[in-house]
């Protein structure tokens, strides 16, 4: 099985490949929109600003490779500000590539940055949740995506509901770090592979 | 409910751990990945590496510590100690640490961390504070080891540091700092208070009751350093201590 990590410059992705590896799967890292189109699964990772991370995909043709990879329903998924990417505009400034529907905000909380481990509860039957829910997981982030329809996933608490987790189809993601998270997170990237195998 | 932290600070020169009292009588007590790691194992939240030598950038171990780190650790670590320049953190964020610690180069040019901020999210950038008593809820932010008085109210730099783009403060009290006897309360508090990311307490762990402390005025993680050093099989037992506390523990 083939992982492609999407690499449009932002930052290090090494954390994620070798979580992936330990999680039994070979990922590489590639800038090349085609390898993109014929991964079995395609990873975006990333931190920062949303703004830079979606021009950074615009301006490599990833987006394209992306959206098509979408249409013919085959396994995307998000991490981090990678799932912020699959909403639409971010009052960061910034557009996402708008698989799922709806905005992505700041976090309203007494405390942001979220930064920290918190309890995921899982909401409808997402695959990738399997065997997850009560499960502490590593947050560090301050804006979160506000999905307008209800999606299988999960949510945590801070200051409200926040998103954690989006699964429609083969698109999916995650708002907590699987590669910072332990076995919690060891266990997030054994249910991607598997989904990613049958989505 | 996001839970509170309890974060091992591992004092690293020249690529090794080092274990000393206020900077003398250094002792090498380990491999700083090989301890994190066994940390990690044991129930620890997160880590920070705190490189106390002087590095000059270029070339210095704690390069090729991150990367390890990087790859091997499943909980995420910050990297701290003479990060002087924007490309000094810049080059351990993309090496792969989930956040640097900035303290004396944020004093001497706050700009950094709005850079730092713009670049990589402000939840990678931690403002380390060292801070000295200097009344009865007056603390003056200290450098250089706490010998150089910086002019600069603790509680007011918190603020600004925040406003400037820090996602996270780590506040040491120099005072506290080594003694065991617990973290100065009244200068974490009032710091908690005035800002709206979270406060890690810094300096004085002695206990798991000084923890314990630290939460109650606001702090949303724990330093410590010697009393995980000495035992890392302890903490469990710490965190399931804090947990029948009543504290949200991640067990």
């Amino acid at each position: 099985m083939k992982i492609v990590l999407v690499d449009y410059g932002a930052g290090n992705l090494r954390s994620v490949c070798s979580a992936l590896e330990r999680a039994g799967a070979k990922a590489i890292v590639s800038p090349e929109p085609q390898a993109v189109r014929e991964a079995d699964l395609a990873v975006i990772a990333g931190v920062g600003h949303l703004a830079a991370c979606a021009e950074g995909l615009e301006r490599e043709g990833l987006a394209q490779a992306l959206r098509e990879r979408v249409e013919g329903a085959r396994p995307l998924l998000g991490i981090c500000v990678g799932l912020q990417m699959l909403f639409e505009q971010s009052e960061e400034g910034g557009i996402g590539l708008g698989f799922f529907r709806g905005p992505v905000v700041r976090l309203q909380a007494r405390r942001v940055p979220h930064m920290g481990w918190n309890t995921l509860s899982v909401r409808g039957k997402p695959r990738i949740m399997e065997g997850l829910d009560g499960e502490d997981v590593y947050f560090a982030h301050s804006f979160t995506a506000r999905p307008i329809e209800e999606l299988p996933g999960a949510e945590v608490d801070h200051g409200g509901p926040v998103v954690a987790a989006v699964e429609r189809g083969a698109l999916a993601g995650v708002q907590f770090h699987p590669e910072r998270s332990g076995k919690a997170g060891a266990r997030l990237l054994k249910n991607v592979i598997a989904w990613s195998r049958s989505a | 409910m996001v839970k509170k932290r309890l974060i091992p600070c591992l004092d690293v020169t020249k690529g090794r751990v080092v274990k000393g009292v206020r900077f003398v009588e250094l002792r090498d007590i380990g491999d700083p990945v090989e301890m994190a790691t066994l940390y990690s194992e044991y129930g620890a939240d997160e880590l920070v590496f705190l490189d106390i030598t002087a590095t000059v950038f270029g070339h210095d171990p704690i390069v090729e510590l991150v990367e390890r780190a990087a790859v091997e650790l499943e909980i995420p670590f910050t990297v701290g100690g003479g990060v002087s320049t924007l490309e000094h953190a810049r080059r351990l964020l993309r090496l792969g640490a989930d956040k640097v610690a900035v303290n004396r180069a944020a004093v001497e040019r706050p700009e950094l961390l709005t850079e730092l901020a713009e670049e990589f999210g402000s939840q990678a950038v931690v403002c380390a504070i060292d801070s000295k008593k200097v009344g009865p809820g007056a603390g003056e932010v200290v450098t250089h080891g706490a010998r150089r008085p910086r002019g600069l109210d603790t509680v007011e730099w918190a603020c600004e540091v925040v406003s400037r783009g820090a996602g996270e403060i780590m506040l040491t009290s120099i005072d506290a700092d080594g003694t065991r006897e617990g973290y100065d309360l009244e200068i974490t508090g009032l710091v908690c208070e005035a800002v709206t990311v979270p406060v890690i307490a810094s300096g004085g762990a002695g206990t798991v009751k000084h923890l314990a402390e630290a939460f109650e005025v606001g702090a949303e993680a724990a330093l410590v350093a010697s009393i995980v050093h000495e035992a890392p099989e302890r903490i469990p037992d710490i965190k399931r201590e804090l947990e029948e506390a009543g504290w949200p523990i991640r067990i």
